[in-house]
């Protein structure tokens, strides 16, 4: 019997939403970790029993969490698992330090601050948890000041690869609005040695050696709100996808801008065509059809909500540049949540499900590949990221 | 014994209910506090100060014997009270939203 699990982190807590294959009946479990800013959780392709999890809090910084259950109970990595309600492991797991060691080659100790003066680099959370593809003990992590660590432990210990701070443009790397973080990490199923990040406000960045050295790819992007528009470093990209069948063609929602890469990266054309506006954060790919594209367009970057206080979800069938609003089920007047940038994901059910979080606590539902929407929850606290297992 | 008080995340972190009791050697400092303390609860690194510079974290203020001790030196010696075990030190978060 299939069915889906999905990992929905929120601004106080984790809380997991089950289903069978038909997606009608959900069981909502949560929250788990209550009171802490819960960024992203994510599954292990090679074991979907096993989750990981980023807890942060202002007050208590980081910590990372490991379900060998699938989620139904939970332990800091290097702790003992516990199994009763309310009660949290005691391991170790959060000590994330940058490598400024001679021997990576190229310590880098400070980026642009605000001011355009240079600033230290701090640790502050991890932002994206991206499991390997076959090794469930593999993660890498995604982290605010923007960086890449690895774990090879199952999260007891985390190693950056310091590589991409110290690839050459780190001094120009700059905070955006919700600070320097590294939030998207995109595997190559096709070459285990590929892989892009993006970091806002810096840009996308691609290594083919997994991981030891990088450059950035970012030709074709415009941002007119930087000095120069078309900079090497210094685009705001909120988020890039890609459909596993098809790695070399990837998918940007830019700060402003929807855009499309055919060569792994390498150059982008935009493809906003009619959208009614191409400012967002969330993009996604339908799971069996890889020119089928998702966006939720929001007013601008200082108005976070969607136009005309109309919620709908946008989708490309050809790769961008035509796009048709998708609204059935969702609120058509006085809706102005925002979609955060880790807040969509697709299962790979037949038909596709469509799946994506808002600040207003609701996870949407759409299990016809975007055609009708309904919510699962609608009371969530804000949602700060969705990731969805298809269960076989 | 040290008697320590955690701010709630904390204690739902280390899984205690009370306040903890640590055996401390040598001088009785907030910095040999903190370091019994993480030494008994591995999870607790990172959490009240700085993994690597053991600087206290931002919203994280120390209190004992109705004295604010944020700022005294980490190797200040801390209150007799406190190292004869009548009174607590406390670990507090300090107030704010969100």
């Amino acid at each position: 019997m299939s069915g889906v699990r999905v990992l929905v982190g929120t601004r106080k807590g984790a809380f997991i939403l089950t289903a069978d294959g038909k997606r009608k009946q959900w069981d909502v479990s949560g929250p788990h970790f209550a009171g802490w800013e819960i960024y992203h959780l994510k599954g292990s392709p090679a074991d979907p029993n096993r989750l990981y999890a980023s807890q942060s809090s202002g007050w208590f910084g980081q910590v990372i969490q490991r379900s060998c259950d699938g989620g139904k109970t939970w332990e800091t990595p290097g702790g003992g698992v516990v199994t009763e309600p309310g009660k949290m492991p005691t391991g170790e797991s959060n000590k994330f330090v940058y490598d400024a060691s001679p021997a990576t080659g190229k310590p880098l100790t400070t980026h642009q601050w605000y001011d355009g003066t240079q600033h230290p680099w701090e640790f502050k959370r991890v932002w994206h948890l991206e499991p390997s593809l076959t090794d469930p003990d593999a993660v890498y992590a995604g982290v605010e000041d923007a960086g890449l660590f690895q774990t090879s432990d199952g999260g007891k210990t985390w190693l950056e690869l310091a590589g991409l701070r110290g690839h050459g443009t780190g001094p120009q790397w700059q905070p955006g609005a919700g600070g320097m973080c590294l939030h998207t990490i995109l595997l190559d199923p096709s070459n285990p040695r590929r892989m892009h990040v993006a970091i806002s406000a810096a840009g996308a960045f691609r290594t083919d050696d997994a991981g030891k050295s990088w450059r950035p790819i970012n030709r074709g992007l415009r941002s007119q709100y930087i000095p120069n528009p078309n900079a090497e470093v210094g685009h705001c990209v909120h988020r890039i996808a890609l459909h596993p069948s098809r790695p070399g063609v990837l998918f940007m929602q830019k700060h402003w801008d929807v855009m499309r890469s055919d060569d792994a990266g390498d150059s982008w054309r935009e493809v906003s065509g009619n959208l009614p506006t191409d400012f967002g954060f969330v993009i996604d790919v339908h799971a069996h059809e890889p020119d089928t594209i998702y966006v939720v367009p929001i007013k601008s970057d200082s108005e976070h909500y969607p136009p005309e206080g109309k919620l709908r979800v946008y989708r490309s069938r050809t790769g961008g540049n035509e796009w048709e609003a998708l609204s059935k089920g969702l609120p058509q007047r006085d809706c102005y949540v925002n979609v955060l940038r880790d807040a969509m994901a697709v299962d790979s059910l037949d038909a596709c499900g469509v799946y994506f979080g808002t600040t207003g606590g609701q996870v949407y539902l759409s299990a016809d590949a975007g055609d009708s929407w309904t919510p699962i929850v609608r009371d969530l606290p804000a949602v700060l990221s969705v990731e969805v297992q298809t269960l076989r | 014994m040290i008697r320590v008080v955690l701010p709630p995340h904390l204690r739902t972190l280390a899984q205690v209910r009370d306040e903890v009791q640590l055996d401390v050697g040598g001088r009785v400092t907030r910095a040999s506090v903190l370091d019994a303390l993480e030494a008994r609860y591995p999870v607790l690194r990172g959490t009240i100060r700085d993994h690597v510079t053991l600087q206290r974290r931002p919203f994280l203020r120390f209190f004992a014997c109705e004295r604010d001790l944020t700022h005294e030196p980490p190797d200040a010696p801390l209150p007799d009270a406190v190292v004869a075990g009548a009174e607590p030190f406390f670990v507090l978060g300090a107030i704010a939203g969100g």
